[in-house]
């Protein structure tokens, strides 16, 4: 028998490709190898509406294909180490699995301050963390949420929506200032500030007891911590690889990981979070982009080129440029707010409103030398769909 | 043959991502409102399974 496709990581990322591996026609063996114990299921739900009521993994569960019915699982088991050469990954409990073609979807971690308090700490990352988290969520809790990206902001909201009181401390200058800008993310935190959540802006975390001690001497007493401070790479299985794992995992633009000399392997992907691939909708550039729809983006491509590849034709889909637009949602109380593109590579001194106005309903542009390559949306919906478009290809439909 | 498609409403919130993958099923009209087409060609499946996919809210399914 031949040897399966092995695909590490078995959340999303690692799903989507899976799926269109079938679809591009591979009826080989495919192999899961994911540590949670969990079959895949939806991450951004864990830290708004289904945080807010019940956190199973029915709710959040994807709805198995029938073309993956016969994938095989190995779930609970980490991947530790991985032989390219030799063509096998090591898992912890000491079992060499070999494989035809590897695919890295590993994701991400929460990264965690270095305290030694463990009491009332909490990250959210996986339904366990949620599920863990909700429990502590109860009417009346002191909630201290350190870090003030999207996640931070939404599981805010989601706690003060529960009857917490909620402080959110962050070293930035304003809640998620880096990817939209010092303009929306002002007028934004106003929103939040007027739903009842308090921001401590420019603070740095120099101790956690009985809550949080700022740098400068301020306690804030806390029944619950949140750390929500970014995340980390789940990389270290690859550390002999050769592979180039500067910041995740290197690909060339059909995903294919690249070493640290530069070679593309073309048995070996890489999709979701981790992927560090250049996007030609944008310039030449490596980058990981954390949105949603990158997994199931990226899974689609690796599947396709690797089914091609198994199948003789790599040449072809390889040529195939592929261009994901990436695109971003976040619900915090009654804001929804939707981005398409890469609002954070504008230029700082050149972002324009679009539609309507800060305070309400607002569109808001994000340019580099004059292109369009970022639109946020407040409230808006249709209305952006025009500049999606522009980001796409330089031109607004109609204008 | 054809598909049966269901759109969650009190989930959906109109942001048209699905009308990417399968503009033949779904659009959303002038007041930011979707709308889809109950039942679609066995030929959309895929393109409808694309939409299931980049569903924000896990808002569609295809009713087997
Ligand atoms: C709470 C939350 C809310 C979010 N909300 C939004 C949102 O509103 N909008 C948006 O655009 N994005 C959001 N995101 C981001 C989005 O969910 C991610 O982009 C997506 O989950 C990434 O999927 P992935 O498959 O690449 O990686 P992951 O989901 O990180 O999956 C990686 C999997 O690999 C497993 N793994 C790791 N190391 C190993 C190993 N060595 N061996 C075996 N298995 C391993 C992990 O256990 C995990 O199951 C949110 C994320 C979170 C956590
Ligand atoms: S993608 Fe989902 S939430 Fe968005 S309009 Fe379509 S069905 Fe509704």
């Amino acid at each position: 028998m031949t040897d399966p496709v092995v695909i590490v990581g078995a959340a999303m990322g690692g799903l989507r490709t899976a799926e269109s591996l079938r679809r591009a026609g591979y009826a080989g063996p495919i192999q899961m190898i994911g540590e949670e114990l969990h079959a895949p299921y939806n991450r951004p739900p864990l830290s708004k509406d289904v945080l807010a009521s019940a956190v199973t993994h029915d709710a959040v569960a994807f709805p198995p294909r029938a073309e993956t019915a016969d994938v095989e699982w190995m779930l609970g088991a980490r991947a530790t180490s991985v032989d390219l050469t030799a063509h096998t990954v090591t898992t912890d409990d000491d079992a060499v699995t070999p494989y035809t073609a590897l695919v890295i979807a590993t994701g991400l971690r929460p990264r965690r301050l270095d305290f030694p308090t463990q009491v009332g700490r909490h990250a959210v990352r996986t339904l366990d963390d949620a599920m863990a988290l909700r429990d502590e969520l109860v009417r009346g809790a002191r909630v201290v949420v350190i870090g003030s990206g999207f996640l931070g902001c939404e599981l805010a909201a989601t706690a003060t929506k529960l009857g917490c009181t909620v402080t959110v401390v962050t070293p930035s200058v304003e809640p998620m200032v880096r990817p939209l800008g010092a303009m929306l993310s002002h007028d934004l935190r106003l929103r939040l500030e007027a739903e009842g959540v308090t921001f401590v802006l420019g603070a740095t975390v120099a101790g956690l007891d009985d809550g949080v001690v700022l740098a400068d001497g301020t306690a804030i007493p806390a029944d619950v911590v949140i750390e929500a401070i970014g995340s980390d790479c789940n990389s270290e299985w690859l550390a002999d690889s050769g592979l180039d794992l500067s910041d995740g995992v290197l690909a060339d633009n059909a995903l294919r990981a690249v070493t640290i000399d530069g070679t593309a392997h073309d048995d070996v992907y890489v999709v979701g979070d981790i992927a560090r691939f250049p996007n030609p909708m944008f310039d030449d550039v490596a980058r990981r982009v954390e949105h949603w729809n990158i997994p199931t983006d990226t899974g689609r491509r690796a599947g396709t080129v690797l089914g091609a590849a198994l199948g003789g034709d790599l040449a072809a889909a390889v040529a195939v440029p592929f261009t994901p637009m990436p695109s971003f949602w976040s619900n915090q109380f009654d804001l929804k707010l939707q981005a398409y593109g890469l609002p954070g590579l504008g230029d700082p001194d050149d972002v324009r409103i679009l539609e309507g106005a800060l305070g309400g309903d607002v569109a808001v542009g994000y340019y580099r030398d004059d292109r369009l390559v970022g639109v946020v949306g407040v409230g808006l919906k249709a209305a952006l769909l025009p500049y999606r478009q522009q980001i796409a290809t330089g031109v607004r439909p109609g204008a | 043959m054809t598909i049966k498609i269901d759109v969650d409403m009190s989930l959906c919130q109109h942001y048209g991502q699905c009308v990417f993958e399968a503009p033949e099923v779904f659009t959303l009209n002038a007041d930011d409102k979707l709308e889809y087409v109950a039942e679609a060609d066995e030929s959309l499946r895929h393109n409808v399974e694309a939409a299931v996919d980049v569903c924000p809210m896990q808002a569609i399914r295809i009713v087997e």
